[in-house]
């Protein structure tokens, strides 16, 4: 496995969108590259042919389906009543006119 | 002994005898988080104003003779990541300051229809995110057993107050073992039910294919009917699993005769704090002289739980706080430039250096080009730890280990160093990998005086049994009685 560098802490940071100080970027990439050391003991498995478990109950089917043992948990698609605007916006920051409010991303100009 | 002291299900007598009403008793409640609130540092958020109007809610059924449920009137604190209508629901993050949730989670609609009376909201690891609860942005919770130490985490809070008797009964949350460590530091019952038991719905996710609810109590009758309260399948959360659920107080049981507990030998390392290793060995000792019949089994793969864990929850929280952007709830930056430093800017203030770092890590371990190598290989990992589970069930109905390697560290000891802390759930990450129901019980102390956990581990959706072999061990010793004797001249 791979260690990682400074400017892999900065490529990861914005694709997390975060930012960070030169200091913290040092601090973070000294950290995580000791902590993915020790992760690195998991190369010690031999996992060609071991199957990934993304859900400890594989029964549980998420899609529409009629696969053997699988069990349909889908919701029936039938028109509920959602929360109020009001009460949606409460928590917004910058509630504009019903919706929620963010700087400008469309130039005016053009 | 004061009423604050007593658990759920004797309270319940208490209130249906008419010998206390739900009203005095939350007023003694309310006295005592006085007396000791300001040195254990629990709660986040106290509701006492909703509290004793639920209490006078109870105390109108009780008066009139209804048919009551069992934690009808009874206080209960909840864990600061459980959404609560109306409430400020915080995670313990600056980011969620002044979020107040619109709606409540399934849990929280559950406990108002068994008619409890809610304290508060109780301090947590930022997104539960710790092992100590001390990245919580607000503040530190002590130990009601030795303030200058921690009382676990990531359920630290909830944890501490019902050891401090500043709360009968609290929920919390376990990802990797946020419930039964701090149980276990704290000297409680604290258990995290199958995965898929408990509706998620309203429990602010930080690694969905890990997190589950669950009870704190002070004994394991109390953690049974807070089971009974809270598990069901729910339309509103699709990995909850449609099992039926029974009526857990009848495994109940002070006998043990004929079941058969695992002891994992991966567990005893020579890491694991000799006085805790002794300790617990001594309590397998008590379940076997009670009739249990005891064999070693083997869970290979247990040293590669926590690499495995350090990938898997970091990546799913890395998409779950991916929300926090400061556009629909919670803290936003002022004057951004732009939509992406307004993200930018907004999350790096928001958030604590360990939600951070966590973030860091899962982006990084999904990220072009380390996806396979990280993320699937964890996976990968996590279907062989599955697997030695799968085949230790089929010979045990029970798997016994200690909660936690060490009892409660001091404030500020492995701060500095987040592998170290991380090291902290090396009991509990494999069982959360499986997705068992886990419990942790009282079964003594260290010289220094703080309490030690045993984990109880059961096959998926076997929660009867690790309740049955609990109470036994529980009805057979004196350790869940003990109480801390809180220093509220000293420090803290």
């Amino acid at each position: 496995m791979a260690t990682i560098t400074i400017d892999g802490v900065r490529h990861v940071a914005n694709l997390a969108r975060l930012e960070f100080n030169d200091e913290e970027t040092a601090h973070f990439t000294e950290q995580l590259a000791r902590i993915l050391d020790y992760i690195g003991n998991l190369n010690e498995l031999e996992t060609d042919d071991v199957p990934p478990t993304s859900h400890i109950h594989p029964h549980q089917i998420f899609i529409l389906g009629s696969e053997e043992g699988a069990r349909h948990v889908a919701k029936p698609d039938a028109v509920k009543p959602s929360y109020p605007i009001e009460a949606v916006l409460a928590n917004a920051p910058e509630p504009e006119e019903g919706y929620f409010g963010v700087p400008r991303v469309v130039d005016t100009d053009s | 002994m004061s009423v604050y002291e007593l658990t759920a299900h004797a309270l319940h007598e208490k209130l249906k005898e008419r010998e206390i009403t739900a009203q005095e008793l939350t007023e003694a409640i309310y006295e005592r988080i006085a007396e000791v609130e300001p040195h254990v540092k629990g709660y986040l958020t106290l509701t006492k104003d909703i509290a004793l109007e639920q209490a006078a809610r109870a105390d109108e059924g009780f008066q009139n003779g209804d048919e009551m449920p069992p934690l009808a009137g009874i206080p209960i604190a909840i864990k600061d990541v459980i959404c609560t209508k109306g409430v400020r629901t915080t995670c313990g993050s600056k980011i969620l300051e002044n979020f107040v949730p619109p709606y409540n989670a399934t849990v929280m609609t559950k406990l108002h229809e068994q008619g409890v009376v809610m304290v508060g909201k109780t301090n947590m690891d930022e997104f539960a995110m710790g092992s100590s609860t001390e990245n919580s942005a607000y503040q530190i919770t002590h130990n009601p057993w030795d303030l200058d130490t921690i009382p676990g985490g990531s359920s630290g809070g909830s944890a501490a107050v019902v050891s401090a008797d500043t709360a009968v009964c609290s929920l919390g949350s376990d990802t990797g073992g946020s419930i039964r460590q701090p149980a276990a530091l704290c000297g409680v019952v604290g258990m995290k039910p199958t995965y898929g038991r408990v509706s998620r719905y309203g429990l602010v996710a930080f690694a969905s294919s890990l997190d589950q609810i669950g009870p704190f109590t002070k004994d394991v009758t109390d953690c049974a009917l807070l089971l009974n309260a809270i598990c069901g399948s729910d339309a509103m959360d699709a990995t909850s699993v449609d099992v039926p659920v029974p009526d857990f107080t009848q495994n109940l049981i002070n006998d043990v005769d004929g079941l058969k507990i695992g002891v994992p030998k991966e567990y005893f390392t020579p890491a694991l704090d000799t006085e805790i290793a002794d300790n617990v060995h001594a309590a397998i000792a008590v379940l076997q002289g009670l009739g249990a019949t005891v064999e070693e089994v083997s869970l290979p793969h247990t040293e590669y739980a926590i690499a495995t864990y350090y990938i898997i929850a970091p990546a799913e929280a890395s998409a779950n706080l991916a929300r926090y952007d400061g556009v629909r709830y919670g803290y936003r930056n002022e004057n951004p430039e732009d939509l992406i430093s307004m993200y930018k800017e907004t999350r790096s203030k928001g958030f604590g250096e360990e939600v951070k770092r966590r973030i860091m890590l899962g982006t990084f371990a999904l990220s072009a080009g380390y996806q396979d190598a990280y993320y699937k290989k964890a996976q990968k990992v996590r279907t062989l730890i599955k697997s030695d589970f799968d085949a230790a069930f089929e010979k045990v109905d029970v798997i016994a280990t200690p909660t936690s390697p060490t009892p409660a560290f001091k404030i500020g000891e492995r701060t500095a160093d987040p592998l170290q802390m991380y090291l902290s759930d090396v009991m509990t990450t494999p069982a959360s990998h499986a997705g068992l129901p886990g419990l942790s019980v009282p079964c003594g102390f260290v010289k220094s005086g703080l309490p030690i956990g045993l984990q109880l581990l059961g096959a998926p959706f076997a929660e009867k049994n690790v309740l049955r072999v609990a109470y036994t061990f529980e009805q057979n010793t004196e350790y869940h009685r003990q109480k801390p004797e809180i220093q509220t001249n000293g420090v803290g």
